[in-house]
């Protein structure tokens, strides 16, 4: 019997493997922020340790950063000590740091892949859940807690239980308007946020295969908020072409060896996945959450429903909650929920063809009066990328905030928070309580809606826009 | 790590499911550089609602957390195992863990405990009954008890060889792994040369 992708790259990086007894994992690259490590820094001092693999790892600033005045020391104390602490322990153990101010600095899953660190066939491993991003060049990737940074950086190595497989086919091509979180947004609806627990899943379809590598890594980026161990996708020609030239992409003989071996990084025809979920991408269209988890959504055209719209009891608790703390109401138009905040950016969105679609729906159209809209490009050299393009004026012309680069106001850790009771749309990848700030309402997006809802000033597409222009596949 | 036998605390009913850990310890008391404190981040959106069941004095000792599927969804911080354990909580006790969450607690020393939904919802139904009472969780016999007599509520909960065998020992992943430090040597050394490195 053949092997699935997932297999492959496993079996590849088996260490030691023993009955009973979970695999030994050797990790190919290990990415460090501030806000998981320092503890595993600390654990390595207490015994005595050093990093083994200095040259397999790579530390960036970005969940406590400020998007504003990044070029002075960061005003709330307690986030300057942990993204001093981050410093002097790359320092001390000889960890490549891009601090903020650095030209490479950014969000750690948008970094890894402009530099052509991410590759296929690797395993990337990083104390954050949307390591998960990074399958989208066939990888395999995923979050850990800082005991398991801890040990990667003593000893380059995990122990883990093999996962189950599945795949995710999305057969058709998705309509023109319609993104790739759209995509994984319809999907993570469609299973609950526990349905892919255990296993290791791998999207393929029509739809997959059509997808940007950057429309690929968002999707990628939120296996985890429908609990899989992993998310990823078979390396093909848009890999390839997406990773030559990256200033760390292998060069000459190296680029040969290394194309010939990811071409074999595909599930053999013969292999079979534990689960299988199939979907037409043809049907999908933008798509919004309406509650408190990733997969409380609704096609934006729908209502909010109601707790009797579910069979099970837990999921009509779970619905009545979830409308009390986001202030809807049962039978709503999502069309017509105001909109107080929008944010375009984060590991899910922030990507440079995310600001290409997002400036080309502003582009000669203002952002309503009581609404605001914050663009947060997920790196530096996203944001000077933009900048080149002209992308920037588009925004500030617009009305838009246009900041510096960082994880923003995905998560309620740095300045970029909302207010209790602030509704906003996010393209983030998470909608729980209080995640973009104590008391915050969040629905989940795509980068077209959230132009359109900042343009119009309530959820919205840029179907709702008079003189659409014509998108772009993300 | 210290090992774990067996445990006997005050359940306390948490009657939600998806309890992501966002609200187990919200992102803004993640900014300690040490592995304690974080007791105070604890739940603290619910613990604002003066309903919410560890503002209840009953609870005041409680250990042993039974709570609805999809415990630990979301972000992989380690802070919201470290957050239940500087609170007080030794078990935690759920039909389904997020892997994150349940391999961050394997590592840290906190026991999750999967058992079929309906034994939750008996538990509940029992702490409810019996406000302030005990569970008794043992790991070498994969068992928990709540109570004595007709209503009591006797289950075996799941949890893989693997992670009991460490919790029962208190063993030290690190040292185990450095235990087979040939075995990584050899693997770098058939390591691909065209792979990336950062330095």
């Amino acid at each position: 019997m053949g092997k699935t992708l997932s297999e492959k790259v496993w079996d590849e990086h088996v260490v030691r493997s023993a009955p009973g007894e979970p695999d030994l994992l050797y990790i190919d690259l290990h990415l460090l922020h501030e806000v998981t490590s320092p503890q595993a820094f600390d654990g390595l001092r207490l015994a005595n340790r050093a990093v083994r693999r200095p040259d397999l790892t790579l530390a960036t600033e970005d969940h406590n950063v400020p998007t504003l005045d990044w070029d002075k020391p960061i005003a709330d104390p307690v986030s300057r000590t942990q993204v001093e602490t981050l410093r002097k322990n790359a320092a001390d153990f000889g960890v490549r740091l891009h601090p903020l101010g650095d030209v490479e600095q950014g969000i750690v899953h948008v970094v890894g892949p402009q530099l052509g660190l991410t590759q296929p066939g690797m395993t990337i491993v990083c104390g954050d859940s949307h390591t998960s991003t990074h399958g989208a060049f066939g990888a395999i990737a995923f979050g850990i807690g800082t005991s398991e940074v801890e040990h990667v950086l003593a000893t380059q190595t995990l122990t883990q239980a093999k996962p189950k497989t599945m795949a995710v086919t999305v057969n058709g091509s998705l309509p023109e308007g319609v993104t790739a979180k759209d995509l994984v947004l319809t999907l993570i609806t469609h299973t609950g946020t526990g349905g892919g627990q255990g296993y290791i899943v791998e999207y393929r379809g029509q739809a997959i295969e059509e997808l940007s590598m950057e429309g690929r890594m968002t999707v990628c980026n939120m296996s985890i908020e429908w609990g899989a161990k992993a998310g990823l996708i078979a390396p093909d020609q848009t890999t390839f072409d997406y990773i030559e030239g990256k200033p760390e992409a292998p060069k000459g003989a190296d680029w040969e060896a290394a194309v010939a071996h990811w071409k074999t990084l595909r599930t053999d025809d013969d292999a079979v996945f534990d689960k299988e979920i199939v979907l037409d991408a043809s049907t999908m269209t933008p798509f919004v959450t309406w509650g408190t988890n990733p997969g409380q959504g609704a096609p934006l055209g729908a209502s909010v429903p109601s707790p009797d719209d579910f069979d099970e009891p837990t999921d009509k608790v779970a619905t009545e909650k979830a409308l009390q703390y986001m202030g809807l109401e049962a039978g709503t138009p999502l069309r017509e929920v105001k909109v107080d905040t929008v944010f375009v950016g984060s590991c899910t969105n922030g990507r440079i063809e995310d600001l290409r679609l997002a400036a080309s729906i502003l582009e000669g159209r203002t952002v309503a009066a009581d609404t605001r809209l914050l663009v947060v490009p997920g790196s530096v050299r996203v944001r000077l990328q933009a900048e080149a393009e002209g992308l920037d004026k588009v925004f500030l012309a617009a009305g838009a905030e246009w900041r510096g680069a960082g994880c923003s106001m995905c998560l309620g850790m740095n300045p970029d928070q909302l207010a209790p009771g602030e509704r906003s749309a996010s393209t983030s990848n998470r909608n729980f309580e209080g995640r973009q700030g104590k008391g915050g309402r969040t629905h989940l997006v795509s980068v077209p809606v959230a132009a359109a809802t900042a343009v119009r000033g309530t959820l919205s597409s840029p179907a709702d826009l008079a003189d659409v222009p014509t998108l772009q596949e993300v | 790590m210290d090992p774990f036998t067996t445990h006997t605390g005050v359940g306390v009913p948490l009657r939600r499911s998806n309890v992501d850990t966002d609200q187990i310890i919200p992102a803004v008391y993640l900014k300690r550089v040490t592995r304690t404190g974080f007791e105070d981040g604890l739940f603290a959106a619910w613990r604002g609602d003066p309903s919410f069941v560890l503002n209840d004095p009953t609870y005041a000792q409680g250990s042993v957390l039974v709570a609805g599927p999809d415990f630990g969804t979301g972000s992989s911080r380690e802070h919201a195992v470290w957050a239940l354990q500087n609170y007080g909580f030794r078990v935690v006790i759920s039909s389904r863990f997020a892997d994150i969450f349940r391999g961050n607690s394997g590592k840290a020393g906190l026991l999750a405990a999967q058992v079929d939904e309906k034994v939750v919802q008996r538990l509940w139904d029992w702490l409810e009954a019996n406000p302030g009472g005990e569970i008794t969780v043992d790991l070498e016999s994969r068992t928990l008890r709540a109570g004595v007599g007709e209503d009591a509520v006797e289950d075996s909960f799941d949890i893989d060889d693997y992670t009991r065998w460490r919790l029962l020992e208190g063993l030290d992943d690190i040292g185990i792994t450095l235990g087979h430090d040939e075995d990584i040597a050899a693997f770098e050394a058939r390591r691909p040369s065209w792979k990336p490195v950062t330095a």
